[in-house]
């Protein structure tokens, strides 16, 4: 874990944060770029693309089975990428990170893999109602060659999960499948009573990490989980990449996923042998820049602290849910928790009657990135009771400033459309 | 805020605050056909009734009622849409869907061109006018927002077929 100063956010320099990524410089009609749609895909710092930049320069060629000195660079930078997310998140060994094009198909991975090994008739596995659509469709998929049963964990008026019939839900089960983070109401489940729970009754834990590795530390070891599945691109990494972590023992057990180059120790007209793990989940040539960028970002984001981005994004969360409810009222509806201690930097919204789409197409005219829609979160959108919600979310390069440009934006929405 | 007024003339916005033809029919006599944008969740339902079914592209919309949920375009679209089909004939309703999604195209003259030829071999009583309709040429300048406006359309559209039995 992070071995950064304990969480200060007076002493967390926003400017100088925002002033790393080229981006944030841009204008839009005129006026500053106001970015927030970090949950969907975080921005860069210069350090992450000077580091793909260089990579490309002066390193790249494919990765293993060649003899020559750029191989042996580019073999390097790929395994010592490895090895950073690995210290990154507490795994014990590099070899238990495999990597994957995103989360969606790091969990697409455990689905067609461990489940299609694991689950058949009158098995069940336990989902909940706030998952994003890649921890739900996955699984239907899988539901229609196997036929298990879905059980889900529903939500309450809070946005919290509903826990009260948690142990027969998991009775028989063989997998809790849940997100860490909402990325849509930022609702954070309470993993470790999950996670000990579900052990106690037999069944594996995966968890979706994509909202929460970018923004709180994360201790694999620590939290006990089975499967943990996180993006690159929320993270402040490049697009294209993403990892999934389990034990190595875990691992071992299971059979490739794609099939192809690079995943094999041998193959013959009537079969082939699997490489070692993380290698054998590994096929085709692997996003070799995009790992290196990845590292890159790791670094940047280990450099400033991960519980110092954590204590940031509950202040900004404490600010947003102070001043905006207090400047608009009734004419403002948050979804989820009201805590700011509760949830993550992500906060969905209705205001005005005014249709998400109108909303965020007359902030983009100030140059307020939000974002309108049902968020891959259909199941949740239901429990809400509407069709799209739109949804600011913020990062460590957010200040108030960008929550009082929203704020001003916001009523400037409201006169256009008169209301 | 040009472009934005460009997008939200205020035809568009008195038709989406108070827009036409809102409810349901009763099924049967009236067809009901249901439009979804999967990008954003907007649904349209369009309930169309006819004189005569048989009588087919000849037969005329006697009534028409928009139902479902969805943003200012989508909904102000559908709402035009439905006053401008009221009591007109299904083949002149058809002209009128593809003049409109030509306009929605960034392949405006082609398509347009394609509209003519439809009009020209069509057995109806003839073109009917965009109206109110023309105030949504602004959206064209908003790519994302083109399905919003022609959710509607592609309802009514598959509506007529069902209304029809073609």
């Amino acid at each position: 874990m992070s071995t950064a100063d304990a969480p200060d956010a007076a002493t967390f320099d926003v400017a100088s944060i925002a002033a790393d990524f080229p981006i944030l410089g841009e204008r839009i009609h005129g006026h500053r770029l106001v970015f927030l749609d970090s949950a969907a895909s975080s921005q860069r710092p210069r350090s992450v693309l000077d580091a793909m930049d260089r990579y490309y320069e002066t390193t790249h060629s494919n990765v293993h089975r060649a003899a020559y000195t750029l191989a042996e660079r580019a073999t390097n930078a790929m395994e010592a990428g490895r090895t950073t997310v690995a210290r990154f998140i507490g795994a014990a060994d590099a070899s238990e990170i495999v990597f994957t094009k995103n989360a969606t198909e790091a969990l697409n991975l455990v689905a067609r893999s461990w489940g299609a090994a694991h689950l058949g008739e009158g098995d069940a596995i336990v989902l909940s109602v706030l998952e994003h659509h890649a921890n739900i469709v996955p699984w239907l998929q899988l539901q229609q060659t196997h036929g298990f049963e879905i059980r889900w964990i529903g939500v309450g008026d809070d946005g919290l999960l509903d826990l009260s019939d948690l142990d027969q839900l998991l009775r028989g089960s063989k997998l809790l499948s849940v997100t860490a983070m909402s990325n849509v109401i930022g609702t954070m489940p309470p993993l470790a009573e999950l996670v000990e729970r579900a052990h106690a009754a037999g069944a594996l834990v995966c968890i979706d990490a994509c909202q929460s590795v970018p923004h709180l530390p994360t201790d694999v070891r620590a939290l006990d989980a089975d499967f943990v599945a996180f993006s690159g691109h929320k993270m402040c990494g490049p697009t294209g990449i993403g990892v999934l972590w389990a034990r190595r023992e875990l691992l071992e057990t299971m059979p490739p996923f794609l099939g192809g180059g690079g995943m094999i120790l041998d193959v013959r007209l009537d079969g082939f042998v699997p490489a070692e793990v993380p290698h054998k989940f590994e096929a085709g040539t692997p996003p070799i820049a995009e790992i290196v960028g990845l590292a890159a970002a790791i670094d940047y984001l280990d450099a400033i602290g991960m519980d110092r981005v954590r204590a940031h994004e509950v202040e900004l969360n404490e600010y947003a849910l102070r001043t905006l409810p207090a400047r608009f009222g009734d004419d403002l509806r948050i979804y989820g928790s009201h805590d700011a201690e509760l949830r993550g930097g992500v906060m969905s919204f209705a205001f005005c009657d005014i249709h998400p789409h109108d909303l965020s197409q007359v902030l983009d005219e100030h140059g307020v990135c939000v974002r309108p829609g049902h968020h891959c979160a259909k199941p949740l959108m239901r429990v809400l009771g509407v069709g799209a919600t739109a949804r600011a979310s913020w990062y460590l390069y957010n200040d108030a400033a960008d929550i009082d440009a929203l704020g001003d934006a916001l009523d400037a929405a409201r006169s256009f459309f008169s209301i | 805020m040009s472009g934005l007024e460009d997008l939200y003339r205020e035809i568009i916005l008195d038709h989406y605050r108070s827009p036409r033809n809102r409810g349901e029919l009763a099924v049967p006599p009236a067809t009901r056909t249901e439009g979804f944008n999967p990008l954003c969740g907007d649904e349209i339902v369009v309930f169309l009734e006819l004189d005569d079914a048989a009588k087919g592209d000849d037969a005329v919309i006697t009534d028409v009622r928009i139902g479902g949920q969805g943003c200012s375009i989508s909904q102000s679209s559908a709402s035009m849409m439905s006053a401008a089909i009221k009591g007109h004939s299904v083949g002149a309703a058809r002209e009128l869907a593809t003049s409109f999604k030509a306009m929605m195209s960034i392949h405006e003259g082609e398509l347009e061109g394609t509209a003519a030829d439809d009009a020209e071999t069509s057995d109806t009583a003839g073109e009917l006018p965009l109206g109110d309709l023309d105030a949504l040429r602004g959206v064209v300048k908003f790519p994302v927002r083109i399905k919003c406006a022609t959710l509607g359309w592609n309802t009514l559209l598959q509506g007529v077929d069902e209304a029809t039995g073609t």
